[in-house]
């Protein structure tokens, strides 16, 4: 009895403090979307089959809210970020995150029963800027790392960098984009988005 | 193997005589872009026409567990040199591991087809001469695109031209003694393409995605992937002066509490900061970096 007790008390504690996610330390947080995510993935054939839609769909609920896109989309415009008027940097951050979008829920029907594992924290508790590192483990091949650079909002911790096996999407794409913006300019880069992203569409729906 | 390099070298001075490329985007770690680009285009003509058809049909032929079965055979072979260039950096403990790994693997993993030595706690590496060279200290040299091969630097690139002569597949033992030498191996360095290049589909069809400009977004990712293997996983937060820090909603160079942050082994490598061709590549066989020529 006392046992069926405490199972109760904690069961309370853990529905509790999912609830509450902006109260979740970063590793807490990125663990729990993390099996949220796999656990979706593991269960819908659709997914691995690549249905694109379903795929978005699981991202957008799960994944976006911890996302902090402007200060991604900042950090990949580097210095023309200051250069681009309040509409350009809307616009940038709206077509930034629908071409991540993508290429996340894409890179989830390719999941295959590896095992991701969050490490212990480095970061002191009162830091509000820390990097949470995982690993992809694999039989056979270099574990793959996932390093998740993260911030304290008032609203909780949102990520604002992904690094995989020690590539940062942000950085990856900053020589790009800066080449656009000599080119063709912010609006040019904007329009290159948009239609990156419509052939994504088009080609596979 | 000098065939295919010899067949190589000859297409890429064409497509570079042939292409012309306009430069983009000067980066000054990529002082030969025009010719870079060229070969990024020609071996991108040699991956649709010949290897990524091949690639596919292998993965659909095979089913999964052969696949990684032939994965971790090749891999296998990749451990003792491995386990040499961690010795050669002056990593005993981890180039025992390797040597293990390669014994255990041998053995009781059946040639290496399967990896119980992941199992036993003993991790696969991703070690090569290029890595070694950088924690040597050389610099990285400029970005050079290889025919075939794919994103390196000149030091990276003279990585593997030791390496293809000391590795098993590509460059059988002369105390190994088979008939048709030539044929096998010329045989095992084609299907070791081709696995890798199967590997490598899901990678590459991201990176198709992804791209704006998937030479400039591989060249930056190269330089950024050197990196990291260089620091084994572990680099030091690049200096403030860098792109991240100085601007709008601050940079990460900051380096956040919890970031990555160790010595290097023994020597400072004088260059590191490079990186890798597709993401989680898991064919280490390019290199490094050079903090000089970093922005």
């Amino acid at each position: 009895m006392k046992r069926l007790l405490e199972g109760f008390v904690w069961a309370l504690a853990a529905l509790t403090g999912a609830a509450t996610a902006q109260e979740l330390a970063p590793e807490a947080l990125v663990r729990m979307v993390t099996q949220d995510v796999i656990a979706v993935v593991k269960q819908d054939r659709d997914i691995q089959a690549g249905d694109r839609k379903k795929s978005i769909a699981l991202v957008e609920e799960k994944v976006l809210p911890h996302f902090n896109f402007t200060r991604m989309t900042a950090l990949a415009m580097g210095v023309n970020w200051r250069k681009a008027t309040p509409e350009q940097q809307q616009a940038l951050v709206t077509e930034f995150r629908t071409l991540l979008v993508r290429t996340y829920s894409t890179a989830l029907s390719a999941y295959r029963n590896q095992v991701i594992e969050v490490l212990p924290p480095r970061a002191k508790p009162a830091d509000t800027e820390v990097v949470v590192r995982s690993v992809v483990k694999q039989s056979g091949t270099e574990p793959v790392t996932i390093d998740y650079f993260m911030e304290k909002n008032p609203d909780g911790w949102k990520v604002y960098d992904v690094a995989v096996a020690g590539v940062s999407l942000v950085t990856t794409y900053r020589d790009t984009f800066a080449n656009e913006v000599r080119n063709v300019g912010v609006d040019g880069l904007i329009k290159a988005l948009a239609e990156k992203n419509r052939q994504l569409e088009t080609k596979r729906g | 193997m000098g065939r295919l390099w010899r067949l190589a070298a000859a297409g890429a001075a064409a497509a570079a005589l042939a292409g012309c490329a306009t430069v983009r985007s000067p980066d000054p770690r990529d002082p030969w872009e025009p010719m870079n680009r060229a070969t990024f285009e020609f071996n991108d003509g040699v991956d649709r026409v010949v290897l990524r058809p091949l690639a596919e049909g292998y993965r659909f032929v095979l089913p999964e567990p052969v696949r990684i079965g032939v994965r971790n055979f090749f891999e296998n072979l990749r451990d003792p040199w491995i386990a040499l260039n961690q010795l050669l950096q002056g990593k005993v403990e981890e180039a025992l591991s390797d040597a293990w790994r390669f014994i255990a693997n041998t053995t009781f993993g059946i040639g290496g087809i399967f990896d119980i030595a992941t199992d036993m706690r003993m991790p696969k590496h991703n070690e090569d001469f290029g890595q070694t060279l950088a924690v040597w200290g050389v610099d990285f040299g400029p970005y050079l695109v290889l025919p075939i091969l794919g994103p390196s630097s000149v030091r990276d690139g003279a990585g593997i031209a030791v390496a293809s002569q000391v590795y098993l597949p590509w460059q059988l033992p002369k105390w190994l003694d088979v008939d048709h030498r030539v044929a096998w191996q010329n045989s095992l360095t084609v299907l070791d393409f081709v696995q890798t290049r199967a590997n490598l589909l899901d990678a590459t069809d991201l990176l198709e995605q992804a791209a704006l400009d998937r030479y400039a977004f591989v060249r930056n990712a190269y330089f950024q992937r050197r990196r990291n293997l260089i620091y084994d996983g572990d680099p030091p937060p690049l200096p403030p002066s860098d792109a991240r820090s100085d601007f709008a909603p601050g940079g990460h160079a900051t380096s956040p509490a919890g970031a990555p942050r160790r010595e290097p082994h023994s020597v400072e490598p004088k260059v590191p900061t490079n990186y890798a061709a597709v993401l989680a590549a898991g064919a280490g066989r390019s290199a490094a970096a050079d903090r000089s020529l970093e922005r």
